[in-house]
């Protein structure tokens, strides 16, 4: 702990001896001005036998104001060790916890990131084992076990929805994951490398391999003729060698895409970016990068497996396939 | 404070010292108070008060704990959980506005009794009076009342003496550990509780609660008693700042009293100069807090009115009209009016003015209550994108909904949203929420593309449960429209 301070440009041991001294000096003082205090009679001028008990001066002599006064209510004598418990109770204190600078550690040795470590390993070994059995089964049957959808969809919520939305549709840049379209492949295996190790998919930018502007374009129509959308057929026509020379080294001659690179299928009318001749003229000329992080250090391995069997579930509702034969 | 106790030399025959030079400590050794608890056979009209007060509170405090309701603990302010069960009521942490409203209520309810009735709640109701009036009952059982008490601890130590404190103590303790129990009992349920503590599994905390609370009512009840009023509660303080002139306070009539003096024949006392006081002493002897009221309006005074029924004891014995010691403003005992006056001058303004705000908050916390829905419902817009657009051009936003079901089954509720023409939820329009539990609940509204203007829309998310149209929320949100 000691080390976190020292090692901060702001830190100076000046710091540790004035709060030490400071701290230290104060109680002792307290105590002090209390024992003082405690033994201390006040000569007066008063009314003598008018006060609470027969005898006593009714005021302690003090006026302010003309006529304000202060009554003599003495505090019972037990009073005075409630506040030399205090004294020792700070005292005790500063012995068991740091409370002096960072010289001292106190003999309890407790620290805040310290109490949250322990707390962290009760909850792992309290939570750990109900994870552990999750993890041991295949996502076909988590999907069909609402528990572990329930569990599954607050890690979801908590980690993924930022980016992909709270429903799993994502957004402009970030994929749909409830369509069953998969870009790095729909399978358990597949599902948890992508989270495990995150993902990288890059499109070069092309517009120069296909010949400049109009190449682009005739390229872009050729690619919206593949789902059937409304294109140039004329400039399709034009763009689909160009297509087949350099676009199907990745996305395939039939333009079908290929998961292990990431490369997406261009034949469905599902588009990243968005499915407009310019959009997709933009992508051939500038290029696409696009990351999923890696969630190894973020979550752990079962909570990575039970959200994978979460998103797998979204596009097989009720578990309609079992997850091996699910991959595209 | 000063102010009123001003008032105190003017009440008391002139001090034969003068003014002298005295010396003065700041702490003093306390003085053992002995209040007397029996004066004749049947109780005074005021301890009658008090006792019904006992019972009531004590019934309800010892008692409530062990009720059921629908197979749980009827009241049990589960802090783990962070839910209060009050018989059929479960209030959650949002529910907090009740808290706040109940503590108006009682703060209120503090102030118009003392402009009324000065310390009422000191003098009957109060956890401090309530516990050691039980505890000066129990210590009389074992030790006897006040003048068998003192000679008792005069006493040099012997079998008998130990044995009776003893036997004090530990019917004290025995109560006070009960006490730390059922007070346990309210925040955890209290049959698994004793279950726990008679196998010895109790947990820490709840163990160290039980002890910490019987401890305090120990302590408080039987040691430090008339300590607490007058050196700890805040309320005692800050309770004579209610006062004023025609506010009810127990006091002695200086007027009929003085010169005070014993003597034996009514009739003769006119005549050798004396005032109604015998001078008995039993207004003294009875003070739990070991003043005398005939020195006046003092701050250590609770309001207990054990005095009056001293007094009237006495003044009934000897023959003469009681009330010398009595409820009474310090207007009427300045003769400003009578009898009737008290009454009429306890409605002046203040006293509206509490009572009005009191009947309000009252009112509409009820009301409030009555029209709860134990249904929340909390939408908020996916901060990560803004809208987007669907396959056939219309404009999709995505929300996610925290439905908290606050009753104790499992509840089906139906979705939809309204603001904008053909806005339609694209999610599943009906779920379930467990239980008494919080979901979240992905929504997806879409809308025809040319129905949405450019920006933020404002659109409301309405959650009606299936089984009861009645129990109903409707949410205001944001829709965003594309900007082209």
């Amino acid at each position: 702990m000691s080390g976190d301070f020292q090692a901060s440009s702001f830190y100076s041991v000046f710091w540790d001896y004035y709060v030490a001294i400071l701290s230290l000096v104060s109680i002792v003082g307290c105590a002090v001005f209390l024992w003082l205090q405690s033994r201390r009679r006040i000569l007066v001028k008063s009314e003598v036998g008018a006060g609470p008990v027969k005898g006593d001066p009714a005021t302690t002599g003090h006026v302010w104001d003309g006529d304000l006064q202060e009554f003599n209510n003495p505090l019972p004598r037990w009073w005075i060790w409630l506040f030399y418990i205090t004294v020792v109770f700070s005292l005790v204190y500063l012995v068991l916890y740091p409370g002096l600078g960072t010289k001292w550690d106190g003999v309890l040795r407790w620290s805040s990131s310290g109490q949250y470590q322990t707390e962290v390993k009760a909850a792992q070994e309290r939570f750990g084992p109900i994870f552990e059995a999750f993890a041991q089964q295949p996502f076909d049957k988590l999907a069909a076990d609402p528990k572990a959808r329930a569990i599954g969809q607050r890690i979801f919520l908590n980690n993924c929805a930022q980016c992909h939305g709270s429903d799993a549709q994502g957004s402009r840049g970030f994929p749909n994951l409830a369509d069953g379209d998969w870009q790095w492949g729909g399978s358990q295996e597949a599902i948890l490398t992508t989270l495990l190790n995150g993902r990288n998919g890059v499109m070069p930018p092309m517009g120069a391999a296909v010949g400049g502007k109009d190449g682009v374009e005739d390229v872009a129509n050729f690619v919206l003729s593949l789902s059937g959308s409304a294109h140039n057929s004329a400039k399709a026509a034009k763009g689909k060698e160009k297509f087949e020379t350099v676009c199907a080294a990745c996305h395939g001659p039939e333009g079908k895409g290929n998961p292990a690179l990431g490369a997406p299928n261009l034949t469905d009318k599902t588009w990243l970016y968005g499915g407009s001749v310019t959009t997709i003229a933009e992508t051939i000329n500038a290029g696409r990068n696009n990351v999923m992080p890696s969630f190894k250090q973020i979550l752990t391995g079962p909570e990575i497996h039970l959200v994978g069997a979460y998103v797998w579930s979204l596009s097989h509702p009720a578990g309609t396939a079992p997850a091996a034969a699910a991959s595209k | 404070m000063e102010a009123k106790e001003a008032q105190r030399p003017a009440a008391v025959p002139a001090p034969a010292g003068g003014v002298q030079e005295v010396e003065v400590v700041l702490y003093a050794k306390r003085k053992e108070i002995y209040p007397r608890q029996k004066i004749g056979d049947s109780l005074g009209i005021f301890q009658k008060w008090r006792w019904a007060f006992v019972w009531l509170t004590q019934i309800v405090f010892y008692g409530l704990p062990w009720l059921t309701w629908n197979g749980r603990q009827a009241v049990l302010f589960d802090l783990a959980e962070r839910k209060f069960y009050i018989l059929g009521l479960v209030l959650w942490p949002q529910d907090i506005i009740y808290l706040t409203g109940i503590l108006i209520i009682a703060a209120l309810s503090l102030f118009l009794f003392t402009a009324v009735g000065g310390r009422l709640w000191c003098g009957y109701a109060c956890p401090q009076t309530v516990y050691t009036e039980v505890f000066m009952w129990i210590e009389r059982l074992f030790e006897g009342d006040r003048a068998k008490r003192m000679a008792l601890d005069k006493q040099p130590p012997s079998a008998r003496k130990v044995l009776r404190k003893t036997a004090k103590h530990a019917a004290w303790i025995a109560l006070a550990l009960w006490t730390g129990y059922t007070f346990v009992g309210f925040f955890t349920p209290i049959r698994e509780l004793g279950v726990e503590i008679l196998t010895l599994q109790v947990g820490g905390w709840a163990l160290f609660w039980v002890l910490f609370y019987g401890f305090a009512t120990y302590g408080n009840a039987g040691w430090m008693r008339e300590q607490v009023c007058k050196y700890m509660c805040p309320y005692a303080r800050f309770q004579s700042a209610m006062f004023d002139q025609d506010t009810l306070i127990v006091t002695y009539d200086t007027e009929r009293g003085e010169p005070r003096g014993a003597g034996s024949k009514t009739k003769d006392r006119k005549g050798a100069g004396l005032g109604d006081c015998v001078d008995c002493g039993l207004c003294v002897q009875v003070c739990p807090t070991g003043i005398d009221i005939r020195n006046g309006l003092q701050y250590e005074c609770i309001g207990c009115a054990a005095c009056i029924d001293a007094c009237d004891f006495v003044m009934e014995r000897a023959g003469m009209p009681k009330g010398l010691v009595r409820y009474a403003t310090e207007h009427s005992l300045a003769g400003r009016y009578g009898r009737k006056g008290i009454v009429e001058h306890i409605l002046r303004p203040r006293v509206f003015v509490y009572a009005g705000i009191l009947l309000v908050v009252i009112v509409a916390l009820a009301t409030a209550l009555a029209l709860r829905v134990p249904l929340k419902v909390d939408v908020i817009r996916d901060r990560g994108s803004l809208a987007t657009e669907a396959e056939d051009g219309s404009v999709v936003n995505t929300y996610r909904l925290t439905v908290i079901n606050t009753t104790e089954q499992p509840r089906e509720f139906t979705l939809s949203a309204e603001g904008l023409p053909g806005l339609r939820v694209e999610s599943a329009t009906r779920f379930t929420v467990p239980a008494a539990t919080t979901d979240a609940v992905p929504m997806r509204l879409a809308a025809p593309a040319g129905s949405v203007p450019p920006g933020s829309n404002k659109i409301v998310v309405v959650v009606t449960a299936v089984d009861d149209p009645g129990v109903s929320v409707h949410e205001k949100t944001a829709f965003l429209g594309l900007r082209h």
